[in-house]
């Protein structure tokens, strides 16, 4: 990649020396890639490196290994939106989970949509319902696109195409209320809004969204984040609390 | 051939005559400091070493009386010589005020405009998943407690504007909502002496949110 113009979401910023940071972007055609911002500290580059913000990229590298230099240019910002508590916990993780779990340089597009729209979302839906479900859908969307997708498509031991109510946290197949029965208190709840054939039109109730958030946290802490370093699922903790209080 | 070799060992001789041992590693130790690079540590050697009782033996005892008795305090967390440090053992300052920053420089910058009477208190960073950084790992328990322990009327959160910084502010907030403390934040938006053409999209957003009536 020694020039490469496109468009990405902020992800991440790690200051480096005294002026420059670090960038993360998000980009449609080559998923996550990073580069240098000079005077990234500065009075000027700040407001436009803050993470969920849409900017104009512009990489240049000598070669495909160097790390790249970036100039930005803001399109859309997110920002007014981090005063919000609940918003800016939002932001933080979707930008959070998607810089934590994604190798460099491997293109997503279809996550690039989606974290696209979430971002939209979290800022412009009339309320968290609104946003809450795009988000559990982006969890299990970057969680099959990483190759840890769940099968929600049948039943793992009768083959049944319907009344699906469980997940396996093993096979993370889904599992039919019936065959699942005896075995309730060892399988994952799974929610009607996250089956194919669910009407997209239905808004889901918000006890059916935490137990999503609770499936796809599972998957996300065994398989994505198991080996980090830090504790990347505090920031998802926290926004689900906010969610919780504003349910109470 | 010869020739080049004496001419080569002669650079390398005249090179490590140039400075003593000593002075390179005093130049090499100022190097390492921010706004300084070798060129600038280099110069400030030679100033030192012109300016030996005007400017080296001051610097010396300066830097080891420092050396001698820095610490953190321990009511606030701020660094200073002494514990509790001269904010916090201030009279004048209005100890039913709390201003929470995130560093010590926020602090520093804060102090220098002379415009908050109260007392602070000092997080040591801000909340960050990516960097691994927990509610645990900051001096927030400390601040609870400072505020459980009552005498304060308001504690002003003066985060960066930051979503790292405003995540930190959000997280005390909820931590603090029970507390019989007035919860107030730093104002975002025109900065002094900004001007509207050059000013991002968010920060005219932020702005436009918290205009207010005039007169």
């Amino acid at each position: 990649m020694p020039q490469l113009s496109t468009q990405g979401i902020v992800c991440s910023v790690r200051h480096h020396g005294e002026h420059g940071a670090i960038v993360r972007l998000f980009t449609p055609d080559d998923g996550l890639v990073a580069g240098y911002v000079r005077g990234g500290r500065s009075r000027r580059i700040r407001p436009i490196l803050i993470p969920s913000n849409l900017v104009a990229a512009e990489f240049r590298a000598r070669t495909a290994d160097h790390l790249a230099g970036l100039t930005v240019e803001l399109v859309t910002s997110r920002a007014p939106w981090i005063g919000e508590p609940l918003a800016s916990a939002a932001l933080d993780w979707a930008t959070t989970l998607t810089a934590a779990t994604l190798p460099e340089e491997n293109a997503y597009p279809r996550l690039y949509s989606a974290l696209s729209a979430l971002l939209d979302a979290i800022c412009h839906a009339p309320s968290a319902r609104g946003w809450a479900t795009a988000m559990v859908r982006f969890e299990l969307l970057l969680l099959a696109e990483l190759g840890f997708g769940l099968d929600l498509s049948c039943c793992a031991a009768t083959g049944q195409l319907d009344d699906l109510a469980y997940v396996s946290p093993r096979s993370a197949r889904a599992v039919s209320r019936g065959a699942g029965q005896g075995y309730k208190a060892r399988l994952l709840p799974l929610p009607p809004f996250l089956l194919p054939s669910t009407d997209a039109q239905r808004r889901p109730e918000w006890p059916d969204i935490v137990a999503g958030f609770a499936l796809t946290g599972y998957y996300l802490e065994r398989s994505l984040l198991a080996d980090r370093r830090g504790d990347v699922m505090s920031g998802r903790t926290q926004m689900i609390a906010r969610l919780q209080r504003m349910l109470e | 051939m010869a020739l080049l070799v004496l001419s080569f060992n002669l650079r390398i001789s005249y090179l490590s005559i140039m400075a003593s041992q000593e002075i390179e590693a005093l130049t090499q130790a100022l190097a390492r400091l921010p706004g300084l690079g070798p060129r600038s540590a280099r110069r400030a050697v030679l100033h030192l070493m012109k300016k030996r009782e005007g400017s080296l033996l001051p610097l010396l005892s300066a830097l080891k009386a420092v050396s001698e008795t820095l610490t953190t305090c321990s009511t606030c967390g701020n660094v200073d010589t002494t514990d509790p440090c001269a904010i916090c053992l201030d009279p004048r300052r209005d100890a039913k005020s709390l201003c929470v920053v995130e560093e010590v420089a926020d602090l520093w910058a804060l102090d220098r405009s002379r415009l908050f009477p109260g007392r602070y208190h000092v997080l040591g960073g801000r909340l960050s998943a990516l960097e691994g950084v927990r509610p645990e790992d900051l001096s927030i328990d400390q601040l609870i407690a400072r505020v459980t322990a009552g005498g304060i009327d308001e504690v002003v959160l003066a985060m960066n504007a930051t979503l790292e910084g405003q995540t930190t502010a959000h997280f005390i907030a909820e931590r603090l909502e029970d507390k019989p403390v007035r919860l107030t934040q730093l104002a975002h938006g025109m900065p002094v002496g900004g001007e509207m053409d050059y000013l991002d999209e968010g920060t005219l957003a932020q702005a436009l949110r918290a205009r207010r009536p005039i007169g």
